[in-house]
């Protein structure tokens, strides 16, 4: 007689002591690297970033090439609130993400209705477009020079962004994992099991009762959102708001990282993060122009030879030895 | 006034001319494998590189240089299909994408350390320089040689896929491969010669584009979304869609930028959305 079947469950969501562990990290870095902590809370704003594009692409299955759109408009909706006399951050950092989040919704309806190719020009097509407009928007936007010098206040009305990136660096990690926990949570739900059902197989979603254009949506709007969140960060904490934040270069390296830390994983985001930001800011240190080169050649490893990121590999050598284990 | 925009309107056709040439060879694999290749410009880029290196080291005349960099970027294409490109087109959309970007981002740090950033020149021969007054309109030489060219490949390339062996074969791996294989066509080997092919004419592309399109290092970024759009509104695998897509694209972005100047890239960018909603399978729809 067979056994019983265990009716099909959810993901187990408790919190465990490698999740606990892998957050002590930047807690250690902060003390370990005090010169370093403009750096690390970089590496952390773009971490929230790269996680953002991981519940749409990662998760959802979304291809996107312009996902800096979001990123920027969130950069260029706090910038804007402070130089014209709103520099509080929370509040700022929350307009960013319903602004970028309203775009993000306005914009899935035409993303989703394609297939992948469709996908992946609509989102290179907006993140053209709004490249353009903050270009040719000068007057609003300072176009070419950006808006250096953003006033921004007291975080809480306590702390100052100083130039050590000491306030920056405990703000976006606390950030940071809001937005972590909220991914988590939500992928862990049966919304997030439907998204990755979707990815796998979109035409047979629907018999199953599932509004695959819905739930898309709404992972594009939350993953806009999020990004949003991200570039207010940044500008709050560089005080310095510029094109290159709504630029391709932008959405093609956050795709960089997904891919080497491994996509639909969510910590991927953050290893591929933290490991672009570092190798990014040695190899352009050796040399400025030269450095894509390698960044390139690495790309094409990890396709070649190690799909699913660092994570993945991670993985597959787990698989690999539980195998073994029980031959 | 008419005149004038007529002119405007063969530099458009011009343009789009060259867009066709060197975007063709990804139509056609996108349509045989679905395989999205970012870094189909680079072949252009480095076609445009070799032809002035042909010219300044060796004194090669310019329109000898042009049959050289064909042949010898087929070749460069057929070896990268089968060394890098077979072990990649099987697999998920998103990994071709990392992939091509990732060459893109090579060759774009590869053409900056061998060439400088700096845009390269051409020197034509005097023979393609200058005004050509052809029916009361002023022509430039050089645009009419292009023309012609393209009319020259497009023609050839009408022929060889509509009327031999190795189209009727191509016309069959694109439209269902599986059912290509079945009746014994070497899809392989149709794949192989059609990447090869489609490098060789997007080199060439490069090399006649130096004077229109302008040559640096980042070459395959700047062109990207064009040649996306070409094959994306042609129809993937469809020779004449590309041509037609290609031409109206050339024309459409040369006039936009004559007339309404101040509108820069917003034309062209926006055009792209409302193409792609419109016509989410392209504006020549294949049969299945």
């Amino acid at each position: 007689m067979s056994e019983p079947r265990s009716p099909p469950r959810l993901p187990d969501d408790r919190w465990r002591a490698v999740d606990s562990a892998l957050w002590l990290a930047p807690i250690v870095g902060y003390f370990a690297f005090p010169e370093h902590r403009v750096l690390g809370s970089q590496v952390i704003i773009t971490a929230l970033f790269a996680l953002s594009l991981d519940l749409i692409l990662g998760y959802a299955g979304i291809v996107s090439l312009g996902h800096a759109a979001f990123f920027g408009l969130g950069a260029y909706t706090a910038g804007l609130l402070a130089v014209h006399g709103w520099g509080e951050p929370l509040t700022g950092l929350l307009s960013a993400g319903v602004i970028a989040a309203a775009a993000g919704y306005a914009t899935s309806f035409l993303v989703v209705r394609g297939r992948e190719l469709a996908q992946l020009m609509i989102t290179l097509g907006i993140g053209l477009l709004l490249v353009e407009a903050a270009n040719k928007a000068a007057g609003v936007t300072g176009g070419v020079e950006g808006l250096p010098d953003v006033p921004i206040w007291r975080l809480a009305g306590t702390f100052r962004f100083d130039l050590a990136g000491n306030t920056a660096y405990w703000y976006s990690l606390v950030v940071a994992f809001g937005g972590f926990v909220l991914a988590r949570r939500l992928v862990h739900s049966p919304f997030g099991l439907s998204l990755q059902a979707i990815r796998e197989g979109a035409r047979r979603m629907p018999a199953l009762g599932a509004p695959v254009g819905r739930r898309l949506v709404a992972v594009f709007t939350i993953g806009a959102g999020l990004a949003g969140i991200a570039g207010a960060l940044l500008v709050q904490t560089t005080q310095f708001v510029g094109l290159n934040m709504l630029e391709f270069q932008r959405s093609a390296d956050v795709l960089i990282m997904l891919a080497l830390g491994g996509t639909g994983r969510l910590y991927g985001a953050f290893l591929g993060a933290g490991l672009f930001m570092l190798m990014k800011d040695y190899l352009a240190r050796q040399d400025p122009i030269y450095w894509q080169f390698w960044i390139g050649l690495l790309l094409v490893s990890v396709v070649l030879f190690a799909r699913g990121g660092i994570l993945g590999g991670i993985d597959a050598v787990r698989g690999w030895l539980a195998a073994r284990r029980s031959r | 006034m008419v005149a004038a925009f007529l002119t405007v309107l063969f530099d458009g056709v011009a343009y789009g001319s060259l867009l066709f040439v060197i975007s063709v060879g990804m139509s056609v694999t996108m349509g045989l494998l679905s395989f999205i290749n970012l870094a189909h410009g680079a072949f252009a880029m480095f076609g445009g590189y070799l032809a002035i290196g042909l010219m300044a080291r060796w004194g090669v005349p310019f329109v000898a240089t042009l049959p050289a960099v064909m042949i010898a970027f087929a070749a460069v294409g057929a070896v990268a299909e089968r060394l890098l490109y077979r072990r990649v087109s099987r697999t998920r959309p998103l990994d071709q994408v990392l992939f091509t970007i990732g060459l893109a981002f090579m060759a774009t740090a590869l053409a900056t350390r061998l060439w400088g950033p700096s845009q390269q020149g051409v020197v034509l021969p005097g023979m393609l320089t200058g005004q050509v007054q052809v029916l009361g309109l002023e022509l430039g030489a050089y645009r009419l040689f292009l023309i012609a060219v393209v009319v020259a490949i497009t023609t050839t390339l009408h022929l060889l896929v509509g009327h031999t062996r190795f189209g009727a074969q191509l016309r069959a791996a694109v439209d269902h491969p599986g059912a290509a294989a079945g009746l014994g066509i070497p899809v392989d080997h149709v794949v192989s010669i059609s990447f090869a092919l489609g490098s060789g004419l997007a080199a060439l592309g490069g090399a006649l584009g130096i004077d229109v399109l302008g040559l640096d290092p980042y070459f395959t970024f700047k062109y990207m979304v064009y040649f996306l759009l070409v094959v994306v509104v042609g129809g993937e695998g469809s020779i004449v869609g590309s041509a037609v897509a290609a031409v109206a694209l050339g024309v459409f972005d040369v006039v936009g930028k004559y007339y309404i100047p101040q509108l820069g890239g917003f034309l062209i960018y926006g055009v792209m959305v409302i193409l792609l909603l419109v016509f989410p399978g392209g504006l020549i729809r294949r049969r299945r």
